[in-house]
């Protein structure tokens, strides 16, 4: 403290960063920047390689001792199985486009969180190793040698990438930092460099099914307390089924819907517009997650935890396949689950069974979104709401990067909450749709010992945010994913605490009119429908 | 002319020197993207930086520390408190701001009045300064408390139930056996 | 620095043939020999290349949607943002390629504050952008010229739409002037921006020196120092008919621009110019956004190590059957 405080010496005003290149500026690791190091008994349990404790902080990471070999074998493993990683190593021309598109460097200013000097960090590898100009050349032509160092970098910045996709809107050749970032922790991986925050809950998912661990008695108790909560709220005793054979749909959502505020208020959603529909559908203890972390680990562990849900469909005898409001479970069941864990040619094309109408665009991977699923239910009239129970909320939309960037659902959600609550107000164009900001802990960054990065990287979406509560005094932020409902939560606490977060089937379940409830006079979360005017007895 | 229109009169030089020595605490590249992109979206830093910078012209002109510069200071801390400053650091744009207005009216400050009055003005800045960092604790403590925070909403029917098993049960440890045995014994 | 030392390769370069032909006469190997063999580097380097990212399959379907997705009969899809099926996909991409799509999204703003003029780099990056690759195109087809006989028709209308501001003689292209001011746009950019100029390499500087050489020394040739033209074409001519000859007193000049020519089109296939061919093969934008419509197939999919059902109830039957959930076995 006292070393830190003579360097910063209050007289140094006219402060300089040093004038070095990036390439001779080595990282630095500040609390509340990285995250902590996955625990040995994790990668163990997953077979992973190189379980060890360790700590970013250390000198020595206690890597393989081949760790160079690995890491060049894994690059040309990878350079020939993915054109998309051998083809972003080559064809960006720095043009800048993307520098300025990223949340960390809008936020922090670390000129590293530039997508292209993130790729940068892994390209400088690959010229040196990779290329023939970059051999001989060596740095003249931007290659640069592997030491731990370049490690410790990755891991830094890798792990400072939520794998939003932003800047891939924005590049001219369509260059997908996420990609990139995904690369660079498969080849940490391969030498043991993970983060617990990541690992833990994919040793977790793959033992019990969810990322929390939690055993089946168990999670068969919270949803007890949810369908008490429900039944106080609305005098209905609602009664789901788990791991029933013979449902005709198989509901799965990430399970932080069911043991996290404010998540589980999306849940018990879920669970009253099921038993208002009628619906024949199960719950699924063994397939109980939807989210998937092994999206920030590697490929091979996208599958290894995706193939639940296809296996459990199949048990089960379903006929399709419907899923929660998820960001990242969406990019894994839209854009790998068909071709990982297909074909799915056990399920049927996916018909609603309210209306009838059949979700041609799922006809392959045969899982339907839950806002499309509503969506169509609205549209056809089959649901009666009463969008004025939601009167005391001012709500505005947040698109989650992956819904947005990966799938383009952006719609169905603003036509289900604009039907179920009649203040609605979007905020700059800017901030929304395909150029959405993220919330700045996706991809496994939304841990508590990264607040400070997280609050960084969140700022513009706080930002812009604060802009509708100013003006139209938004109280609600809606999103469609469970990592935001996590980390906006304490986003919106840090920048905009007026504003509360929601998944937008809480909104539907206050708006929804069932059959035989008493009269609501709270809503979901139990508090009361209207604001309390001075003195009045609820 | 007095300080005040003085300071009117040479506002936009101060501002700019002032803007480019704030833009300076962070990287070069990071200096030139928040000075140049003015998105106030695309750009939330850059934006509340010449927001606060002339919040604090203002106060300086009109002798006044209004609600307005405050939440202004406020808001700039709170954005300081999450980046990579130490808490000198994160507050000495406001030292920083003295020698920019003493160059800036080196030729008025012989004149004994207006010296006085530049007291004035120098013991503002030092106010701002308190406030500013008055904010970045809270902003900092702020941080701490989301962790917590954070834990207990990630865990908060868990814990809930564990607290119900224990009022059953007394003195059962808390953990995965605590809602094992509950559920046998309900 | 990176700068200097790519503005002082260029100017060495350009001094080679120069002192190859003023003091040496090697008239042959500049006109002749190097024109060959960059672009035999050239087609093989490219080919090579193209070859090699074709090579590595494009195991998932990764889409970048940048508008909405089909989905349910009265909700507007996005058809060019956001393809289903072939057609759309073809539009994104001619978008993308004719018109720098993605990098003139960047523009798209509003709500814009303060009193001062912005400053709207990115909406010039995206002119210069278009300036330089539009131009460098048209330029590139003027010069067929050189390479047929009798010219195409269509030749003489572009150099006729070309110069139509009728300025000077010989006519002045407005590609010329066009082709030069986006290059030294691009490089001021790359220099003034800290944070460019911070992600720049040496290999970024290089091909623009290189092209804006090219550039001047063919401006230079047209307006100020008129070279033999009928001398180029009657070089350019044989060598593409394979019976390559020299004619005589063709200036200095000429053999310059070539040179510079020549080494970009060496340059070409081991240089970040190949985005012009990689920009066809990003898997975020020449797929289409139906994954859930039509299975994709990674050719190297594999069997990996799952935790299946009959080991998680192995393990939790006892608590599954304590809350009532059915079990395989009992």
């Amino acid at each position: 403290m006292a070393e830190e405080l003579k360097k910063d010496a209050l007289v140094q005003i006219d402060y300089k960063p040093p004038k070095k290149g990036w390439m001779d500026t080595p990282v630095e690791f500040r609390h509340g920047t990285y995250i902590y190091p996955a625990r040995a008994k994790n990668l163990k349990y997953l077979d992973l390689p190189n379980p060890r404790e360790w700590s970013p902080t250390d000198e020595d990471w206690k890597l393989p001792e081949n760790w160079k070999e690995i890491v060049i074998n894994g690059m040309k493993e990878r350079l020939d199985k993915y054109r998309s990683f051998k083809v972003y190593m080559d064809i960006c021309v720095r043009c800048g486009a993307c520098a300025d598109k990223c949340q960390f460097f809008i936020g922090g200013g670390d000129p590293k969180n530039m997508p292209v000097l993130r790729a940068e960090l892994i390209r400088s590898v690959y010229r040196g190793n990779f290329t023939a100009a970059g051999k001989i050349l060596g740095r003249v032509n931007g290659a640069r040698k592997l030491t731990t160092d370049v490690i410790k970098e990755w891991f830094y910045y890798f792990y400072q990438c939520t794998e939003c996709r932003r800047c891939s809107v924005f590049c001219p050749y369509g260059i997908d930092t996420a990609e990139i970032t995904m690369m660079g922790r498969e080849l940490l991986t391969l030498l043991g460099v993970n983060v617990n925050w990541v690992i833990e809950p994919v040793a977790n998912c793959y033992r019990t099914g969810n990322h929390l661990g939690i055993q089946p008695h168990a999670l068969m108790d919270m949803f007890e307390m949810m369908l008490d909560d429900i039944k106080d709220r609305t005098g209905i005793k609602i009664e789901p089924t788990f791991n029933r054979k013979g449902a005709e749909i198989l509901f799965i959502t990430p399970s932080a819907d069911y043991f996290a505020e404010p998540g589980m208020y999306t849940c018990m959603g879920y669970l009253m517009l099921f038993h208002e529909l009628g619906l024949d559908y199960t719950w699924s203890t063994y397939a109980s997650e939807g989210g998937n972390f092994g999206l920030f680990t590697s490929h091979e562990m996208i599958k290894r935890l995706n193939a639940k849900m296809y296996a459990e469909a199949k048990r089960l005898g379903v006929k399709w396949i419907l899923g929660g409001e998820c960001g990242h479970m969406w990019r894994v069941v839209h854009q790998y689950m068909g071709t990982l864990n297909g074909p799915a040619d056990f399920l049927e094309e996916p018909v609603s069974p309210i209306t009838g109408t059949k979700f041609e665009n799922a006809k392959s991977t045969k899982m339907v979104h839950i806002a499309e699923f509503t969506a169509d239910l609205i549209k056809n009239n089959k649901l009666r709401l009463d969008p004025g129970r939601n009167d005391k909320l001012r709500v505005t939309f947040h698109d989650s990067c992956n819904p947005a960037r990966a799938m383009g659902i952006f719609e169905e959600p603003r036509y289900i909450i604009k039907n179920v609550c009649n203040n609605f107000f979007e905020m700059p164009e800017n901030t929304t749709r395909e150029q959405t900001f993220c919330c700045g802990g996706g991809a496994g960054l939304g841990t508590d010992e990264m607040m400070e990065m997280r609050m960084r990287g969140g700022m513009p979406r706080a930002n812009a945010v604060q802009y509708v509560h100013d003006k139209h005094d938004v109280n609600r932020l809606t999103c469609m994913c469970a990592i935001d409902r996590a980390t906006l939560t304490t986003l919106m606490e840090y920048w905009v605490p007026d504003v509360k977060v929601t998944g937008i089937h809480e909104l539907v379940a206050n708006a929804l009119v069932m059959k035989g409830e008493k009269e609501r006079i709270v809503d979901i979360r139990g508090e009361p429908l209207k604001e309390e005017k001075g003195g009045d007895n609820v | 002319m007095n300080l005040t229109e003085l300071m009117t009169d040479r506002r936009e030089i101060v501002l700019k020197q002032w803007l480019d020595s704030i833009t300076a605490s962070y990287s070069a590249h990071a200096a030139s993207f928040f000075k140049q992109q003015k998105n106030r979206f695309a750009n939330p830093v850059g934006h509340t930086i010449e927001e606060t910078a002339n919040a604090v012209l203002d106060a300086l002109i009109h002798r006044e520390i209004s609600t307005a510069t405050r939440d202004a200071l406020d808001r700039f801390m709170q954005i300081r408190a999450v980046q990579d400053f130490t808490p000198s650091r994160a507050v000495d744009f406001l030292s920083a701001l003295k020698p920019i207005l003493q160059d800036a009216y080196k030729d008025v400050l012989r004149n004994a009045e207006l010296c006085d009055e530049f007291l004035l003005t120098a013991s503002l800045i030092d106010s701002m300064l308190v406030i500013s960092f008055e904010s970045y604790a809270k902003y900092r403590e702020k941080l701490y408390e989301l962790k917590v925070n954070e834990f207990k909403h990630m865990a908060f029917r868990l814990l809930e139930r564990a607290n119900l098993t224990f009022e059953f049960q007394g003195d059962d440890p808390p953990g995965d056996k605590g809602i094992s045995d509950n559920e046998t014994v309900k | 620095m990176k700068i200097l030392a790519a503005f002082i390769l260029v100017l060495v370069l350009a001094a080679i043939p120069y002192a190859g032909i003023q003091y040496a006469g090697m008239t042959t190997v500049f006109g002749i020999i190097i024109p060959y063999a960059a672009v035999i580097i050239f087609i093989v380097g490219v080919v090579y290349r193209i070859v090699k990212w074709a090579r590595s399959p494009v195991p998932f379907r990764i889409t970048t949607t940048c508008g909405q997705e089909k989905s349910l009969p009265w909700i507007k899809q996005n058809k060019l943002d956001n393809p289903s099926g072939t057609a759309g996909v073809v539009g994104r991409m001619a978008l993308e390629i004719l018109c720098f799509r993605s990098l003139f999204r960047n523009t798209r703003s509003e709500l814009r504050d303060g009193p001062r003029l912005s400053y709207g780099s990115t909406v010039w990056l995206w002119l210069a952008a278009i300036a330089f690759h539009w131009s460098f195109l048209v330029i590139l087809i003027r010069h067929f010229r050189l390479f047929s006989q009798p010219v195409p028709h269509f030749i003489n209308v572009l150099e006729n739409v070309d110069g139509f501001l009728q300025i000077g003689i010989p006519t002045l292209y407005i590609t010329d002037i066009l082709l030069l001011a986006a290059v030294l746009y691009l490089l001021l950019r790359r220099i003034a921006l800290p944070q460019i100029r911070y992600i720049s390499l040496i290999a970024d500087y290089f091909p623009l020196f290189v092209i804006f050489g090219i550039g001047l020394s063919g401006v230079l040739m047209r307006y100020f120092y008129r070279v033999n033209v009928i001398g180029v074409k009657e070089l350019v001519m044989g060598l593409i008919a394979f019976k390559p000859h020299v004619p005589p007193d063709i200036g200095t000049l000429f053999y310059i621009h070539l040179f510079l020519i020549a080494t970009l089109f060496a340059y070409f296939p081991f240089s970040k110019l190949m985005h012009m061919g990689g920009v066809f093969l990003s898997p975020t934008r020449n797929l289409a956004n139906n994954n859930r419509m039509v299975r994709h197939i990674n050719p190297w999919n594999y069997p990996v190590h799952v935790h299946t059902y009959a080991e998680y109830e192995d393990e939790f039957r006892d608590k599954m059957k304590s809350v009532g959930l059915p079990v395989e076995k009992e």
